[in-house]
This record gives structure tokens, sequence and C-alpha cells, in this order.
């Protein structure tokens, strides 16, 4: 503040021995004579300047500039949507391709599934026919096991008594006959 | 007499002379760069906005370029109050800026070298904001001679400083601009003596120091024109945002 201070007070008095020395021809600056002059020039030069300027040109500029803003603005925000909108469809895309594989997989896996029902199904029902043929034959054959021996009696008392028949001539009493055979059975037994 | 350095600040009669009663309004060498500096800024913005296309020529980008510049500027600095003045801003500091530029042409008049002219601007300038800060705060525009956080015992001193400072602020602003300019030209008029009176033998190295300085003074044209802008928005953003 100090140091401006004393600055201008030096200017002031550069200037003024200045105008006391441009009596003698130092300085034209300080020579008044085309002083008006100047002063006349100077507001009409800036002064018609300055109106065209902020009229007409200044306005022009701001315009411009705001317009290409406003451009911009409007490019980077047309981009930003598309770029929003293709992010969409990418994601969209995505989407589907898991959907479908998604799908793709449900089916294989239920068509799997299917056949290896049908496939158990299958040999649970043979199994079971299997089975109740084993049964059935087993039933059989411990039937046939169980029936033998009267089989065996009754074939041994019809022989017994026709040979006795042949070789005597007598008729016996089959039961007679039977309890004899079970006699001789229960002994070979 | 034109190997006074002097000598090329002169201003004189083109064309006939002009009286309006006492007054002698003629025009001069100094009016002719004062219209052809803005000639050249209303033709070249013109151009630059004429034509609005997404990717801007060459001189639609210098246009925009400098729009921009003053308006980051002028926000920076003043804040968003001062956005009705962002044109005579722009104005002002191109006006300035070619003045200086079409200055370093050789043989060329510079009009910002002359005090009258800047102090003409300095003191409108200087006008102009104090009638906003008026207009803005009424007499509360006066506590910006009245700094907050000074101890009572500084204040009548600290006062009188902040009038003297705020009264000599068309002084500072235009003879920085007419000094500047003013001195460079010279020293640029005394290298250019010096390379013609040492000759092909010696004047080498005074031609070095031209070339130098006329860098030099190209870097300092733009950064009186900026300087010059940047204080009227400093001025303005005391006259629109009193913070003291």
């Amino acid at each position: 503040m100090f140091l401006r201070f004393s600055r201008i007070l030096l200017i002031y008095f550069l200037f003024f021995s200045y105008v006391e020395s441009a009596e003698s021809g130092g300085m034209p600056q300080l020579n008044p004579e085309f002083w008006f002059s100047q002063i006349f020039w100077l507001i009409i030069t800036f002064g018609i300047m300055f109106i065209l300027l902020s009229k007409l040109v200044l306005p022009k500029i701001s315009e411009n500039l705001e317009v290409r803003k406003a451009q911009i603005t409007e490019n980077i925000e047309a981009a930003e949507k598309q770029r929003e909108e293709s992010d969409k469809k990418l994601k969209e895309y995505d989407q589907l391709i898991t959907n479908s594989k998604n799908e793709a997989k449900n089916y294989f896996n239920k068509a799997r599934e299917k056949i290896l029902k049908d496939v158990d199904k299958k040999r649970e029902n043979l199994e079971k026919e299997i089975n109740e043929e084993i049964n059935k034959a087993e039933k059989e054959i411990l039937d046939l096991k169980n029936k033998s021996p009267e089989k065996i009696r009754k074939i041994a008392v019809e022989t017994s008594s026709d040979l006795i028949k042949r070789l005597i001539g007598v008729d016996v009493n089959n039961s007679s006959i039977s309890a004899i055979v079970e006699d001789v059975s229960r002994k070979t037994n | 007499m034109a190997s006074n350095p002097m000598y090329q600040f002169n201003v004189y009669r083109i064309g006939p002379e002009i009286k309006i009663g006492e007054v002698d309004l003629s025009f001069t060498n100094a009016s002719l760069f004062m219209v052809i500096s803005s000639l050249a800024v209303l033709i070249i913005f013109n151009l630059g906005s004429k034509k609005n296309s997404l990717i801007p020529n060459k001189i639609q980008l210098l246009a925009e370029l400098s729009y921009t510049f003053v308006s980051k500027m002028i926000s920076d600095t003043a804040g968003s109050k001062a956005k009705p003045y962002f044109s005579f801003i722009f104005s002002l500091f191109m006006f300035v800026l070619f003045c200086n530029m079409f200055g370093m042409i050789p043989y060329a008049f510079t009009v910002t070298s002359h005090i009258i002219v800047t102090f003409v601007l300095a003191a409108f300038i200087f006008f102009g904001v104090t009638i906003i800060g008026f207009i803005k705060h009424g007499f509360g525009y006066l506590k910006l001679f009245v700094p907050s956080g000074v101890p009572v015992v500084l204040l009548p001193l600290i006062v009188v400083i902040e009038v003297i400072s705020y009264l000599s602020r068309p002084v500072s602003l235009s003879v920085r601009l007419f000094a500047n300019m003013m001195a460079g030209h010279t020293m640029m008029k005394v290298f250019g003596g010096f390379v013609i009176s040492l000759g092909i033998v010696g004047g080498w190295l005074p031609l070095g120091f031209s070339v130098a300085l006329t860098g030099l003074e190209i870097l300092v044209a733009f950064l009186q024109a900026y300087v010059f802008a940047i204080l009227t928005c400093i001025y303005l953003n005391d006259a629109l945002n009193l913070h003291h």
C-alpha cells in the first residue's frame, strides 16, 4: 500500500516535471495542441466500436457458443441414451441366451428323467413278473413235492390190488391194501 | 529530427483542419490508428461471428477464444454481477490490445502511448465505476474507504490513504499503460539508432537487442492491455461487491 502510494507520488512528480519540460519540446504527448482532437476521435472510434460490438457482434458470438454447447450436450445425451439402449439390448440378449440355455437343460433333464423312470418301471415290472413266475414255479414244485407220496401210494395201492387180483383172483378191500402200503412205505422211509 | 527517439510520438494533421469554435478536432495520425484499430476489431470479430459451424474455423476460434478469455477474466475477478459490463470491458480490452499491437508495426503510430488517450479511458472508467458504486450502495459505498479490522487510532490515517489511493486510480491506470508503451517504443528507437550509428561492424549487438525487445514489447503490449482490463474488473468488483 505504502509502496504503491510512493510510486504514485513518483509518477506524479515525473508527470509534472515532464509537463514543464514539454514546453521546451521534450515529449509530444504533453503538447496540448491535439488533445481535444484525440479525445474527440477516441470517443467517436471507441464509441462506434463499442456500440457495434455490444449490439451486433458479441450477442452473436455468445449465441454461437451457446448453440454449440447445447448441441454438444445434446449429442452427448443422445450418445448416452444410445449406449444405455445398447446396454439394455445386450442384457436382453444375455437373458435370452441364458433363458434358452436353461430351457434346453430343462428339456434334457426332463427327457432323461422320463427315460430313467420308464426304464425303472419296466425293470420293476419285469422283476415282478419274474418273481411271480418264480413263486408260481416254486409253489408248483412244492405242490408236486407234497402230492407225490400220496400219488405214489395210490399207484402202489392200485397196482398191488391189481396184482393181487391177477395173482389170486380175489378182490381185496382197498383200504386194507392201503394200510399195508402205508406200513411198508413207513418202513422203507 | 527523425533520429530523436521521441519523434515517433508526434501527432500531425492528416487532411484539412477541422475547427469547431476554438477547438481543433482535425483528423490526425492518432485518429487514423484509432480508426484502423477499431475497424480491425470490428472486422475480425464480425468475421468470427458470421458463420456458426460446429467445428469453428480459425477466425471463429479466435473470436470465441477471446470471448471466453474475457468472460472468464471478468467472472473470476468481479463475479457474476459484472455480466452487464462484459461488452464494455471486452471492447476496452480489444481496443487497447489492437492499438498496442498496431503500434508494433514499424512506422505505425501507437495510440496508447499518448497520456491523454489513456487518461480519458481511465477517467471514464473511474467515473463510471464510482457512479455504479453509488447507485448500487448509496452512501454505503463510502465504506470502501474504511477497511474493517483496523485499530481506531490508525483509522484517520488509513482513510486518508484509501481516499488518495482511490483518487489516484485513473492516474495510475493511465500512466501505467502510457509509460509502458512510451518507454518500450523509445527504447526500441534508441537501439535502432545505435544499429545505424554503429554501422555494419558494431551494429549487430544492438540489432540483436532490438529483435529481443520487439518480442518483449509484443508481450508488454498484450500484458498491458490485459492489466488495463483486469484492473477495470477489479475496480468494478469494488463497486459491485463491497467487501471491505
